[in-house]
């Protein structure tokens, strides 16, 4: 494939992103890696945005793109809350990335994941990928590390599980995906939405779990080669 | 009753010295003068009835609707000029489905109520434009529950529980204010909407009218329509009873 490799290649955010709903609102989670080819641009952004008070956003794809989006939709909900006199609903904030997504399909290049909590439908989470569908799912993941999520997910989702569940889940996909896609790395970050409000989560390298070759060997026949011969002093 | 607002009543655009403006109280009357309108709101639902004046025995029965749907969850009765309704339930259809088309969801009813009301406003603003002639009933049923609202020539909007507008308004209201609405099913309320309108029925005045009736209720999956015709005959026999009954003390 012949991709402009340079450190002046437009900035793409390789990622992984997943939203997951639980019993009583949502998980959001993400990686940290911005690139810009080869060259990590930004090892420790932020993918998860807000738009409101109760909704958020995880971006992936272009890393313009996906911000211009947000900041126009942070702006309708803005107003539309005004003019509502309450809080803006999941679905709303869902339907106008939506709308802005399809109508400028060819020139965006930005696959989202809105999730947030609603005092009407709970906690939601949409997902809303290159096209511009809009699909409503229990739980949804996005961006280039995610085709080592399909499986996982497959086996390990469940409906109604709890807060701590939930986010252990995400911490353990996002991790998962950090290891075999090179276009995602860094921290962990979360966003916990329910109808108490918001809570943000940070997970460095040291504390998420190790897999496979990332551990020492362990009862490795190695250790044999290694060991002194027996009945030796 | 009335002051004549000579020399301060002729265009909308003027006030008088005292802070009226005249255009939009003779608006008013135009309201004042139609068919009975009626809504209240029961607790699963609201009920609309409106006093059809029938101005020719050779109109069909039926025809003249002057309840109509705005949307699948929301309808609004018309009093006045109906013409000017016309103008207004198209505007406010299309309000309806442009929210939905921008915000993917049903237009609030009181999102509703305000666009219409803004819309009627609007009117009373400009010297080339006349007000609209007619008081809205706006009846919808949306997440937050059954809500009414009225709106006024003068772009006034009200959120209620029980709204008359037209000839038998004071009549109606002092009859609606001694209903329990609270406490009331939509299927009641129906029977005691067309006792109200056939009793603020002017015999003497007015000849003959038509009863039309909607609501919007759990009974109609919260959808906006007609009142079925069985229950209609229903509440139009119980009410012709209660005016014999009343007519015979």
């Amino acid at each position: 494939m012949d991709l402009d490799m340079s450190i002046n290649a437009p900035h793409s955010m390789g990622t992984t992103i997943i939203g997951v709903t639980y019993n009583g609102g949502v998980v959001l989670g993400a990686d940290s890696r911005t690139s810009t080819g080869m060259y990590v641009a930004n090892r420790a952004s932020d993918k998860i945005t807000q738009l409101t008070d109760n909704v958020y956003v995880c971006r992936s794809g272009s890393a313009a793109d996906s911000q211009i989006v947000s900041d126009y939709v942070r702006y309708f909900l803005h107003q539309h809350t005004i003019q509502l006199g309450q809080p803006a609903t999941v679905k709303v904030a869902a339907n106008l990335i939506r709308l802005i997504s399809y109508n400028n399909k060819n020139m965006l290049e930005t696959g989202l994941i809105v999730g947030g909590w609603d005092k009407y439908e709970g906690g939601k989470i949409y997902g809303i990928p290159l096209g511009g569908t809009l699909i409503e799912q229990p739980f949804a993941i996005g961006g280039s590390g995610s085709s080592y999520l399909y499986g996982f997910f497959d086996q390990e989702w469940k409906e109604g599980m709890t807060k701590d569940e939930a986010e252990k889940l995400v911490v353990k996909a996002v991790s998962l995906a950090i290891a075999r896609d090179g276009a995602s790395g860094g921290v962990v970050r979360t966003v916990i939405i329910n109808s108490e409000g918001v809570t943000r989560n940070f997970y460095p390298g040291d504390k998420l779990p190790l897999w496979h070759e990332e551990l020492e060997p362990q009862n490795s026949l190695l250790d044999i080669l290694n060991a002194p011969e027996p009945m030796n002093t | 009753m009335s002051s004549i607002g000579t020399g301060y009543d002729l265009s909308v655009t003027t006030f008088s010295p005292d802070g009226r403006v005249f255009q939009i109280e003779y608006a008013a009357k135009a309201v004042d003068n139609s068919g009975t309108v009626i809504g209240i709101k029961c607790k699963d639902g609201i009920v609309m009835g409106v006093e059809k004046l029938i101005a020719s025995k050779m109109m069909l029965p039926g025809s003249n609707r002057r309840i109509h749907s705005v949307h699948r969850h929301s309808g609004m009765a018309v009093a006045g000029l109906a013409a000017d309704g016309r103008q207004i339930v198209a505007r406010a259809k299309s309000e309806a489905t442009n929210y939905e088309s921008v915000y993917g969801e049903p237009i609030p009813v009181k999102e509703l109520a305000e666009r219409v009301a803004s819309y009627v406003h609007l009117c009373t603003l400009y010297w080339w434009l006349r007000p609209f002639g007619c008081g809205i009933i706006l009846g919808g049923y949306d997440r937050d529950g059954p809500q009414l609202y009225m709106v006024e020539p003068s772009g006034i909007s009200y959120k209620y529980f029980g709204a008359a507008i037209g000839k038998g308004k004071q009549a109606a209201k002092t009859e609606i204010e001694k209903l329990k609405l609270s406490e009331m099913t939509c299927r009641e309320g129906v029977i005691e909407v067309a006792k109200i309108i056939y009793k603020v029925h002017d015999e003497a005045k007015d000849k003959a009218f038509e009863l039309e009736m909607s609501w919007v209720c759990d009974e109609s999956k919260q959808q906006h329509q007609k009142v079925p015709n069985d229950l209609l005959e229903e509440a139009k026999a119980a009410a012709r009873t209660a005016l014999e009954e009343m007519d015979a003390d």
